[in-house]
């Protein structure tokens, strides 16, 4: 069955106003890995007949690379753009994939008047899962440990660790933490603008050092849940040459498969 | 009575002396810029959580406990040292006895305080000394700070080698009955089984007046040691940021040029107002960082937790969080008095960052506040070194060449990366499912 994915300025023309905002985020328009995140969380959205709609080209940089790299110019000049946007079609729910739109959202956008209610789609699943309307029965992981990557921009960040558990715990399959795990998770080295440079001189790179801790897991798979950790731990199996026996995949993928969508 | 002189005397000095290191440091925190607090309910209870039932501390959990109960045992023991204070001003002897049975408690407790705070520093100073914990070293950490810190922390021992002298000499003097008021140092005073009355007076004056005395000296240091935590961190905790980790403070006079430039009635419109004075982007030198962030590094006693958290410098890069604060103390030392008799425009042609920090630190950071969820103080050190790349890309157009990339591509593309927002659905293309 084909889905088509509502894109605003369509479905507002039709008068009809969509419950949620689905925010695609950069890396899930262009970054060919992640794409199939974005495309995985709207299988999932159109299976739970969740009304929402996309920005599409309307769609713009959060401004959260440029102000964490300090560039507080441009960051605000992005982010009063979206709130324009946002404020045109009477946005009021933002669902993310990315934890670092979801950041800057909740907690830098009201600054600038633009205040919303933002759900990272791990917090979004996770309602789903507790109020039983997502029952995941399937034995397709069942011979599978998987281990989970916290993000630091929806854990540390936002005190967020419950939620991608819980979502993961709904799959049947061994779970196992890495020994830095939650508040004391290690950073995949991409935060802060660092996706978009050159490491500084050191010994190692940091995505080398947490595909280690995953290594030592045991896992067959990792979770990640953010564009850039995905990225980093996928580069980080390449180098260690374990592509082909451990995955790393985005929660919202393990879900679709799991479900067999 | 001479004694009373003598008391007075002395602790006038000394607490002249520690007024005079506060003033000065209250002169360093008005130079700086502004942070605003509210809720004073939450402040409240971050301080009970985080200072005085020392959560963050106790993350590392051996450790953490040992330096907890040398933390409640100073609460204790400060105490006793106020009624020291009563009872050299008046003459008096035990002056908080009127209290009864509160009294006993403090006293017992502060006894066995006493014996275990001295078991803790001997494990802190062997850490230091003969385990040569990996925490305690590093570029920043100079032969200097090890110094300061086996000071601070024999001063420590020796308060508490004066204070069990103390309660061992009054245990002397008491009823046998009464002995469990010093339930530990009833021990010694049992093993030392003097029973000549002037040896054991002159016995506790030695010590009653040792340990007064390295009091004055102990608070007198701490102003200019790393170890000024033991005053300081109790507010740097009340004062903290209380919002998430991921938020950064708002830059509003940008906000108010941006709003400007996107509003097509004022973009080319003559402006209406004189310009402001023109405020610096960002942390260049001291002066540009909020009280805070001076109050930050003046509570940290250099333990490292930070910078052991810290992805860039555990994979070997030049960024240790813990450096941003020494360097921010450092540099406000240097140059603060010259501000203060110079006026705002004095200049040594110097600067935090190039003199203190470098760049290379500076664009190490991941963000990814494991520094700043480790600080047992609540010290934010990501927002400084957001504060100086402000700094660095908007006023001096400083950022890595491929940082400005990204840059540009937002600007032209609304994405960090080179693609056209017209591609932007591409990824829905034929998307089917079961």
């Amino acid at each position: 069955m084909n889905i088509e994915v509502p894109v605003m300025a369509e479905v507002t023309a039709k008068g009809q106003q969509p419950e949620y905002l689905f925010w695609v985020g950069c890396a899930g328009a262009f970054d060919d890995r992640y794409k199939k995140v974005a495309r995985a969380f709207a299988k999932i959205l159109h299976h739970l007949n969740i009304s929402y709609a996309v920005l599409g080209k309307e769609e713009t940089c959060t401004g959260d690379p440029a102000r964490r790299a300090g560039n507080e110019m441009l960051y605000q000049m992005q982010a009063l753009t979206n709130i324009n946007t946002f404020t045109t079609y009477n946005v009021k729910k933002i669902l993310t994939i990315c934890p670092h739109c979801y950041n800057i959202f909740k907690n830098d956008y009201p600054d600038l008047g633009g205040k919303y209610e933002v759900i990272h789609y791990t917090q979004f699943l996770q309602s789903f899962i507790d109020s039983g309307k997502l029952k995941i029965k399937s034995d397709k992981f069942n011979d599978k440990l998987i281990t989970f990557h916290d993000p630091c921009y929806l854990g540390r960040a936002n005190g967020e660790y419950n939620a991608p558990r819980t979502v993961l715990n709904a799959i049947r399959a061994t779970k196992v933490e890495m020994k830095r795990s939650k508040s004391f998770a290690l950073c995949c080295g991409a935060g802060g603008g660092q996706m978009f440079k050159e490491a500084e001189k050191g010994n190692k790179e940091v995505f080398i050092e947490r595909t280690e801790d995953a290594l030592e897991t045991k896992a067959n798979i990792i979770a990640t849940a953010c564009p850039f950790c995905m990225t980093m731990l996928t580069d980080g199996l390449k180098y260690k040459n374990k592509e082909e026996e451990i995955f790393n995949y985005d929660i919202a993928e393990l879900v679709v498969m799991a479900m067999g969508w | 009575m001479l004694k009373q002189i003598v008391f007075i005397v002395i602790s006038t000095l000394s607490f002249g002396m520690l007024f005079y290191s506060f003033f000065k440091i209250y002169k360093y925190l008005k130079l700086t810029k502004p942070f605003k607090i509210r809720h004073l309910g939450k402040r409240i209870a971050v301080t009970l959580n985080v200072a005085i039932f020392q959560t963050k501390i106790l993350r590392r959990p051996v450790i953490g406990l040992l330096h907890a109960l040398v933390f409640w045992g100073f609460c204790v023991i400060l105490f006793g040292s106020l009624e020291m204070m009563l009872d050299g001003f008046s003459g008096n002897e035990k002056s908080f006895s009127v209290l009864g049975i509160v009294y006993k408690i403090f006293i017992v407790s502060g006894d066995i305080f006493a014996f275990i705070i001295f078991f803790a520093i001997i494990i802190f100073l062997a850490r230091r000394t003969v385990l040569k914990v990996k925490r305690f070293s590093g570029i920043e950490m100079k032969h200097k700070s090890h110094v300061d810190a086996n000071i601070a922390l024999s001063l420590i021992l020796f308060l508490m080698v004066s204070l069990i002298g103390m309660n061992t000499f009054s245990a002397l003097m008491i009823p046998e009955e009464a002995k469990s008021l010093y339930p530990l140092s009833s021990y010694l005073s049992n093993i030392l089984n003097i029973t000549d009355s002037e040896t054991i007076k002159s016995g506790y004056e030695i010590n009653w007046w040792s340990h007064i005395s390295l009091i004055f000296i102990f608070m007198n240091v701490l102003p200019y040691s790393k170890h000024f935590h033991v005053f300081m961190s109790v507010p740097n905790v009340f004062f903290s940021r209380l919002e998430p980790l991921g938020k950064l403070p708002n830059m509003d006079n940008i906000t108010k040029e941006v709003k400007s430039m996107m509003n097509p009635e004022t973009a080319f419109a003559e402006p209406t107002e004189p310009p402001a004075e023109i405020e610096r982007f960002g942390v260049k030198d001291c002066e540009d960082v909020t009280w805070k962030n001076y109050l930050d590094s003046l509570s940290c006693t250099q333990c490292g937790r930070c910078t052991a958290s810290c992805p860039a410098n555990i994979t070997g890069k030049k960024l240790s969080p813990r450096k941003i604060m020494i360097d921010l103390r450092a540099r406000m030392k240097e140059k603060a008095p010259h501000l203060l008799k110079e006026g705002e425009t004095f200049s040594d042609n110097k600067s935090l960052i190039k003199d203190y920090i470098f760049t290379e630190e500076i664009w190490a950071c991941t963000t990814c506040n494991a520094c700043a969820q480790e600080c047992p103080v609540n010290i934010n050190h990501p927002e400084m070194i957001v504060f100086m790349r402000r700094y660095l890309v908007m006023e001096e157009s400083a950022a890595p060449a491929m940082l400005n990339v990204m840059f540009t591509n937002i600007e032209n593309n609304g994405a960090p990366w080179q693609f056209s927002s017209e591609d932007r659905m591409l990824w829905a293309k034929d998307l089917t499912t079961n």
